[in-house]
């Protein structure tokens, strides 16, 4: 693919060689899920093996599908499978379309969901469902491949849909408990909300331009109204945050902790969650073109940054602020992409080294309850250091990756985001940047108390923990691997992931100093991470209550209660949702039932009164037929004389 | 045409009030057997009024087979059947009877009024012409061709008519339930039975009433020469009065 | 006078029939009522025949008397089939047949 200027067109290269067969990726995962889900109990033996198998495999045609991109010159493969929809004007084809964004999701999906399935192997290793998991996991990471290697947006649009499904299965996955049960359709319900936004937003691109064809649509941006591709641009982002939890959509995410960690780690913080930041990056095309759509991205992301930060502060669940956290780095990238330009690359990059970080802190936290009873609360926690090093270790780098310590994988992915926002032109620099530097001074301080509450410090254990343990080696190797990412992957990346996504993305501008320079920036930002950390430290290194203390101000209250983001849902939807289908049942019940009741009854009781005629005594029909008679002679005269 | 005659309008006059006087006599009676005698005259009559209008067939088929076969049959169900409660007159279907007369009185009056208006100017034709043959030749040879085949589909519903009578009124019984003579003569001499005939009762020269019992050599009354239907007993004065249950 | 007078008294035969079958209560006397009705009927036959100057009124005078006798015979044998089984040869006994 090449994509020169906006004017110029997009077109795709067909796929040749090696890379004609890189349906692979999908279908190797998805038979593995069918397998497992179709063999039933005869697979529980080996079924985990067979999943991690796929993966592997396909984590390995991944990179060598990469490195062919690399030779190639058009560096784009498009793939025809066969004929989807041919309805008259509507020609959806199987197509698929491997590309440097595709290219490097394909290697985070299959490479960060290999080591979290050979992690689960481990961390499911008690549970009965083990296989059924990993079959929900081979789907996921399936329909997740599909998602980022579909040509057109239907395509998309199936792996959305897909990742939805196995979201929605693996956050229900402990069915039987009621709070993942809710969970599961809570993230499916919201989810729902932002899948008809895209779905809309398709129909919108089919209506004014006769195709859902990437190719086709982004050729067409140029001839549309200003107003229909802001809508268009509206409606994806409304998609986006529906995937990627996001303001307004943000609540599902931290419920979806219900779910087992390794797909906390892989779906709700590595890979699903940012759909919504691949699905704006894809169509850049798009957002480019109207402002006004990026200035509203730009404001999700912020807003939802600082909302995760909050509220990741208040909370006292382990994963829980994690999932805070992912909410809020979820928000950078939205920030990223929203800016436009060269910070498309810069999002994406910083998705990959967040794929890397938050999955090791997600694992490592696994890697806690599992030593802890399945405890998840952080107050009770405390001078775990010493009885899980490796643990300890993989989650500390984890941890100064993501606050952004040089030259951790965190410094080379946000900073430059940081920058980005305080070159935007005007005042709305300053107030983008200066979030984005807020929320970086929040995210040291929330992410050191989860360390220092966790690892350092006096024990607060509860009673029924005697000598808490560190894992199995098939989950700390995945952590270490992931530790590794954590701690290289950024300045790898920083390398040349830029150039290599230019042909995705665009050219490179040069990214515009604003008032500040990029060196003043860097500096005032891990400054900021200092302060926030050490404030933590200092407050937390002796530990804290043991159970939540009745808060003092309101806006701790507020973050406890997630910003009332909760309440928001309940007192604006479900309310009226509730009051109207109550007043619907009364209608029903009163109305429409009372209509058909009342005329039935009406008609009974007028039955019963009138069969009181038929006395049985012939002679009183008799005297009925001598009456009828009478009339029918009387009527016969009348005709006959009257006139 | 044919002028109606004098001596038709005597005749008309004298019967007409009978045949009417029948009617209500046949409606009004207590009893049935008095209902029938009623109706035998009024049919009488309408023979007469046939035979008087050149019909002299089917006047005298009138009296045979209305008067003579029909009536009969009526009077030998009623012998069957007996008297019951359903001879008395008192209505109890309220306004039944009221309806009824009003309703009779009225369609009798539109009917009448009718046929009146209607016919009052028609000319009669007579029947002298036709019958010049006789009246029987002249019908048969009109039943026999044109009506025949009506006339051959009436002995089917004769027919059907005589066999449907026989399986209503048959009364099917099991060979089982009928005694034979071994079993009467076995019951007539088993213990406790009285095999000899009962005694008649008394005939004597002051009475020869079956409610006279018979006496025993000894003079007193002999029980069984009385049936349990006939008592000798006295009325009392309350149950000698009148009821007038049978008025209304 | 004319043979109009006929159908008058024909008339009010068979309006005292009709009545009697609505006001009699023993089957055998409505029965005979209906046999009224009949005759009234026939009576009015006769005389139209003696109109007309033909005799298919008699003649279907003639049906009516083959076709009210099979109806007696049935009909009785009704009465006491019925009167066999409920000892009662009432109309108003007979009236199971209602709400």
């Amino acid at each position: 693919m090449s994509v020169n200027l906006a004017q110029e067109t997009v077109s795709y290269a067909p796929a040749e060689g090696a890379l004609s067969s890189f349906w692979l990726l999908i279908a190797l995962p998805l038979v593995s899920a069918a397998l497992l889900l179709l063999l039933g109990r005869r697979a529980d033996r080996w079924g985990h093996f067979l999943g991690c198998l796929s993966v592997g495999v396909a984590f390995v045609l991944g990179l060598v599908y990469f490195f062919t991109l690399r030779g190639l010159e058009e560096s784009s493969a498009e793939l025809t499978l066969f004929s989807f929809m041919p309805v008259s004007e509507l020609q959806v084809d199987v197509n698929l379309l491997y590309d440097p964004l595709s290219s490097v999701f394909v290697l985070l999906i299959t490479g960060v969901g290999f080591l979290i399935h050979v992690y689960s192997i481990g961390y499911m290793a008690h549970d009965p469902g083990r296989r059924r998991f990993f079959a929900y996991l081979n789907l996921f990471v399936a329909a997740m491949l599909l998602l980022v290697l579909g040509g057109n947006y239907v395509m998309t649009f199936i792996g959305w849909e897909g990742v939805g499904l196995a979201s929605y299965l693996l956050i229900a996955f402990w069915y039987d408990r009621p709070a993942a049960a809710t969970a599961g359709k809570k993230a499916f319900l919201m989810n729902r909300v932002g899948d008809v936004g895209f779905l809309l937003a398709i129909f919108l691109m089919f209506a004014t331009l006769g195709s859902v064809d990437f190719e086709d649509v982004f050729n067409g941006v140029p001839t549309l109204s200003e107003g229909t591709v802001l809508a268009i641009g509206l409606l994806l982002l409304l998609g986006a945050c529906g995937k990627s939890g996001q303001f307004p959509l943000q609540a599902w995410l931290p419920d979806a902790m219900e779910g087992p960690t390794p797909v906390s780690a892989l779906i709700h913080a590595a890979t699903m969650v940012t759909a919504g930041v691949y699905l704006i990056a894809r169509s850049h095309e798009i957002f480019s073109a109207n402002e006004t759509a990026q200035t509203v991205v730009v404001s999700v992301g912020a807003i939802t940054l600082l909302i995760g930060c909050i509220i990741g502060c208040a909370k006292d669940d382990i994963k829980r602020v994690l999932a805070y956290s992912t909410v809020s780095q979820i928000g950078y990238m939205f920030l990223a992409v929203g800016l436009g330009g060269a910070a498309y690359a810069l999002g994406i990059m910083h998705l990959l080294t967040h794929g890397f970080f938050k999955a090791g802190l997600f694992l490592g936290a696994g890697s806690v309850m599992h030593g802890m009873n399945d405890q998840t609360n952080i107050r009770r926690f405390g001078g775990l250091f010493r009885y899980m090093p490796i643990t300890a270790v993989t989650f500390g780098l984890g941890y100064l990756a993501i606050i952004g310590i040089p030259p951790l994988a965190g410094y080379f992915s946000k900073d430059p985001i940081i920058a980005a926002a305080f070159a935007r032109h005007g005042w709305t620099g300053w107030l983008f940047g200066g979030i984005a530097l807020l929320g970086a001074g929040l995210t040291a301080f929330y992410m050191t108390r989860l360390f220092v509450l966790t690892f350092l410090g006096p024990k607060r254990w509860t009673e029924d923990i005697t000598h808490p343990h560190e894992s199995p080696a098939t989950m700390t190797v995945p952590m270490i691997l992931l530790a590794i990412g954590s701690v290289a992957s950024g300045f790898l990346l920083s390398l040349g992931l830029v150039d290599y996504l230019t042909p995705s993305l665009g050219p490179e501008t040069e990214v515009e100093h604003g008032p500040l320079s990029h060196l003043t920036v860097t500096l005032l930002t891990v400054g900021v991470s200092v302060i926030g950390a050490a404030l933590a430290y200092l407050l937390f290194r002796r530990g804290t209550a043991l159970e939540e203390q009745p808060a003092r101000s309101p806006l701790v209250r507020a973050a406890r209660a997630n910003l009332y983001a909760d309440t928001f849902n309940e007192t604006v939807f479900e309310l009226p949702g509730r009051l109207l289908t109550r007043a619907l049942v009364y209608f029903d019940n009163r109305g429409i039932d009372g209509l058909v009741n009342g005329l039935a009854a009406g008609i009974g009781g007028g039955s019963s009164r009138l069969r009181r005629l038929q006395t049985g005594f012939v002679r009183s029909y008799a005297l009925t037929i001598l009456s009828g008679a009478l009339v029918v002679t009387a009527a016969l005269m009348a005709v006959t004389f009257g006139s | 045409m044919a002028d109606v005659t004098t001596g038709e309008q005597i005749v008309f006059w004298i019967l007409a009030p009978v045949a009417l006087g029948g009617a209500i006599g046949m409606v009004a009676a207590r009893n049935a057997v008095h209902s029938a005698l009623f109706l035998v005259c009024t049919m009488l009559s309408l023979g007469v009024f046939y035979v008087v209008q050149a019909g002299a067939f089917i006047g005298v088929v009138q009296v045979i087979v209305y008067t003579g076969a029909i009536m009969m049959l009526f009077l030998f169900v009623l012998m069957l059947v007996g008297r019951d409660a359903s001879d008395s007159l008192i209505e109890v279907l309220r306004g039944q009877r009221m309806a009824a007369i009003v309703l009779g009185i009225g369609f009798a009056g539109l009917t009448a009024t009718g046929l009146a208006r209607g016919l009052g100017e028609v000319e009669t034709e007579g029947l002298e012409a036709v019958n010049a043959v006789g009246n029987v030749p002249a019908i048969a040879a009109e039943l026999f061709t044109h009506y025949v085949f009506a006339f051959e589909i009436t002995s089917a519903l004769l027919i059907t008519a005589a066999l449907g009578a026989m399986v209503l009124a048959h009364i099917e019984r099991r060979k089982g339930e009928r005694l034979t003579q071994r079993e009467r003569s076995r019951a007539r001499f088993a213990p406790g039975n009285y095999p000899a005939p009962k005694a008649g009762p008394g005939v004597f020269a002051t009475s020869d009433s079956v409610a006279t019992p018979a006496l025993l050599p000894d003079r007193t009354i002999a029980e069984r020469s009385l049936t349990d239907v006939v008592r000798i007993r006295e009325l009392t004065a309350a149950e000698a009065r009148p009821k007038g249950t049978d008025r209304r | 006078m004319t043979p109009t007078y006929y159908l008058v008294l024909s008339a009010a035969l068979f309006t005292i029939g009709a009545v009697g079958v609505l006001i009699r209560r023993n089957a055998i006397v409505v029965f005979m009522c209906v046999e009224l009705m009949l005759n009234a009927v026939n009576l009015s036959l006769v005389t139209f025949s003696r109109t007309t100057g033909t005799l298919d009124g008699q003649i279907m005078a003639f049906f009516v008397m083959v076709v009210a006798a099979a109806e007696v015979v049935i009909g009785l044998a009704i009465i006491m089939s019925i009167y066999r089984t409920r000892r009662s040869a009432s109309v108003d006994d007979a009236n199971l047949l209602k709400y």
